[in-house]
């Protein structure tokens, strides 16, 4: 039963990696690639254990986010391009608009 | 014809209001008929319900349900009875006689409307007063004549010293009013009730001896700020500030003998508090000592007639004091006669002045205003105590029953029946006679008052000489109406003792005129030596003893410091503080939440995965 250990220390690891780069990277465009890797990391999970429980259910989740992120990516990526056309930078800290 | 007496109240208000909207606009003529009639309609009603009233305990009419909450019920209701009738009937007859003569008195005023709304409402809160049933009602009475003495008072308020002595009244009769309320709120908190009739029923039963002084004291505290007893008189004198026929009417003839009339009212809890009693009468005999030597060197001749009134009402409070409550009354209705001749006759010698009241710019006047000498000297001759003059009858009556209480306070009284004689008489001959020390030009221009001025106080001249015969010692009119309410004791005869009585008081009073006319007529010399002889005490009297002085250093100074205290420290530092201070503690708070919302996304980010780390924490190793 080691096989779904080590998957699961896999996916924790690339969350991480995700969240890391998430809260690092200041790119617009590498943040959502983060974010993608952080979404794949649950999915991973999600199909790690639909095989060990012998369940459908994961793989129907892991369907659901996957058409989700692409729509999230669609809308990010919007976003991104609005931005840029008012403000010629993909740096998230330069939009600080709604700063307090 | 008792049961219209509720017409009493209802001119004296239908003028209010009526001249209160309209006034401005029905010109002179028609307010001064609207104020008057309402006036002399009330008279008539008076004087029905007095005849009405003779020989009855008392009627209680009901008007109407006043408050009724939970057990507390109070109606508003006329109590019809002897006394409260001889008050209404004096009240409104003396008031007729000053609206008339009002209307000669401030013809040339701008704001001659308001005057006379401010007269009707008096009247009609004197008769509230008066008519009261239960405590409550006469509190409102009470308050509502404070309140028109001190619009009155401060009536030409363009003047600061008019404006003042208002302030000055109002203040310190909130002093008296304040014991006044008290005492009310003991009597409710004892019985459960204000009705009078209730709670002299029951007083007997209810109150301990130690109650009924703490109530009589505290309702006497109430009448020494209303009638300007010791220690609350200082306001009286300034009140001449407002228009004569005002000293005339609220403070000599009416408003002031509230406290004597409400002690009269209340005999039955006074009679109970024997130290109340002697409280009474020692202040009424002090006041009326020691306003009478102030009377002797004032200059200004309305204040010379305040000091008196003042002497008068202590008269009046030592009468009520030994128990005689129908003497007091007595004296009340003939001092009413010739106090308000007297100022009314004041009021006609500024009328001819030009408003000059300094007795020493005036004399002589007796050649150019012969009509308001003789009224005038009829009223001093009276208020003297000269024999055959009502205030000889009231006052001796006072004195005799004074005697049989404390001799003490039989002397005293004779003194100040001797002052009395000497400074009324001073001012008679200072004013009208010897050689005229005013102005060329206002002395030329000096005219006898017009008939609608000069009727009233011959009205009032001879009231004042009849005024007496009502309630001669043998005769006893006046006690014997009063007879059902008051069921005054009657005075042991006494034949002779009460004869020379009689005649040691008349001979004190003509002793007193004796002085006056050696010292003002004869040698106008020894006066002004005299008060350089003893000028420490002519200075103490001028200066009324100091007693204003007093009450600036030891009450209004220390009210001051404590305003200034507050003004200056406690509403900045701590009050405005306070709000400051919460103030700046929101906007730290939003500083310093505030820079959580730095607009940096990652560090939005930052927090979202903190938070979801802590409660997973939480819900992980819980």
């Amino acid at each position: 039963m080691d096989a779904i250990r080590y998957l699961l220390i896999l996916s924790a690891v690339l969350f991480s990696i995700g969240a890391a780069g998430v809260l690092i990277r200041r790119n617009a465009l590498v943040i959502f690639m983060c974010i993608e890797i952080m979404l794949n990391a649950v999915n991973l999970t999600f199909i790690a254990l639909s095989r060990q429980l012998q369940s459908l259910d994961g793989q129907i989740f892991v369907f659901m986010v996957m058409a989700v992120a692409a729509a999230e990516v669609a809308i990010g990526l919007g976003i991104i391009v609005s931005i840029f056309r008012h403000k010629p930078t993909t740096d998230v800290d330069d939009v600080s608009l709604l700063k307090g | 014809m008792l049961a219209y007496a509720w017409l009493m109240l209802l001119f004296p208000l239908l003028g209010v209001l009526i001249n209160a909207f309209f006034g401005r606009r029905i010109g002179k003529r028609a307010v001064s008929w609207v104020a008057c009639s309402a006036i002399g309609l009330s008279f008539l009603v008076a004087l029905g319900v007095l005849m009405g009233t003779a020989g009855s305990t008392g009627v209680e009419q009901p008007l109407f349900t006043w408050i009724s909450a939970g057990s507390f019920h109070v109606e508003f209701s006329l109590l019809l009875d002897p006394l409260s009738a001889l008050m209404a009937a004096v009240v409104t007859g003396v008031s007729f006689l000053i609206h008339i003569y009002s209307i000669g008195y401030m013809a040339e005023d701008p704001r001659y409307a308001r005057y006379f709304t401010y007269l009707n409402l008096f009247v009609f809160a004197m008769l509230i007063l008066v008519l009261a049933n239960n405590y409550l009602m006469m509190y409102v009475g009470w308050e509502g004549v404070g309140l028109c003495s001190y619009l009155l008072i401060g009536f030409w308020f363009e003047r600061k010293a008019a404006a003042d002595a208002g302030k000055k009244a109002f203040i310190v009769n909130r002093v008296g009013d304040m014991g006044f309320a008290l005492g009310i709120m003991l009597i409710f908190a004892m019985f459960g009730t204000l009705q009078f009739s209730e709670v002299f029923r029951r007083a007997p039963g209810i109150l301990g001896p130690a109650a009924v002084t703490a109530i009589t004291l505290l309702l006497f505290v109430g009448a020494t700020g209303k009638s300007a007893q010791i220690p609350l008189y200082i306001w009286l004198p300034d009140a001449m500030e407002g228009p004569t026929p005002v000293s005339a009417l609220i403070h000599a003839a009416t408003m002031v003998t509230a406290g004597v009339y409400m002690v009269a009212r209340n005999h039955v809890l006074f009679d109970m508090a024997p130290t109340t009693a002697a409280v009474v009468a020692s202040i009424g005999a002090a006041t009326a000592f020691f306003a009478a030597t102030m009377a002797l060197v004032e200059k200004d001749l309305k204040r010379i007639l305040a000091y008196s009134t003042i002497s008068q009402l202590g008269y009046m409070f030592l009468a009520v004091g030994v128990g005689a409550y129908a003497a007091g009354m007595f004296h009340l209705t003939t001092h009413a006669f010739f106090k308000a001749l007297l100022f009314l006759a004041a009021g006609s010698v500024m009328h001819a002045m030009a408003g000059e009241i300094n007795i020493q710019k005036l004399g002589g006047l007796r050649e150019k205003l012969p009509r308001t000498y003789a009224v005038f000297a009829v009223g001093a001759a009276a208020l003297a105590g000269v024999p055959l003059f009502s205030g000889f009858f009231s006052k001796d009556e006072i004195l005799w029953r004074a005697f049989l209480h404390s001799p003490v306070l039989w002397l005293v009284g004779l003194g100040t029946a001797f002052l009395t004689a000497v400074y009324i008489f001073r001012a008679l001959f200072v004013t009208f006679w010897g050689e005229t020390r005013a102005e060329k030009k206002l002395w030329e221009h000096a005219h006898e008052a017009p008939a609608v001025m000069s009727i009233p106080m011959l009205i009032l001249a001879v009231l004042a000489v009849i005024g007496g015969y009502i309630g001669l010692p043998r005769l006893s009119l006046v006690e014997g109406y009063l007879e059902p309410v008051l069921h005054a004791e009657h005075a042991a005869e006494a034949g002779a003792t009460e004869w020379v009585l009689l005649a040691v008081s008349a001979l004190i009073a003509l002793g007193g005129i004796a002085l006056a006319y050696y010292l003002y007529v004869v040698r106008p010399a020894v006066p002004a030596n005299l008060s350089k002889q003893f000028a420490p005490l002519y200075t103490l009297l001028s200066r009324k003893y100091y007693v204003d002085e007093f009450y600036m250093a030891v009450v209004v100074e220390p009210l001051r410091q404590v305003g200034r205290f507050i003004a200056e420290l406690f509403d900045p530092r701590v009050v405005d503080g306070a709000v400051n201070g919460l103030a700046r503690l929101a906007g730290v708070c939003g500083e310093g939440l505030g820079t959580l919302q730095n607009g940096r996304v990652r560090s939005y980010a930052l927090s979202i995965l903190v938070g979801v780390v802590i409660i997973l924490g939480y819900f992980l190793l819980r």
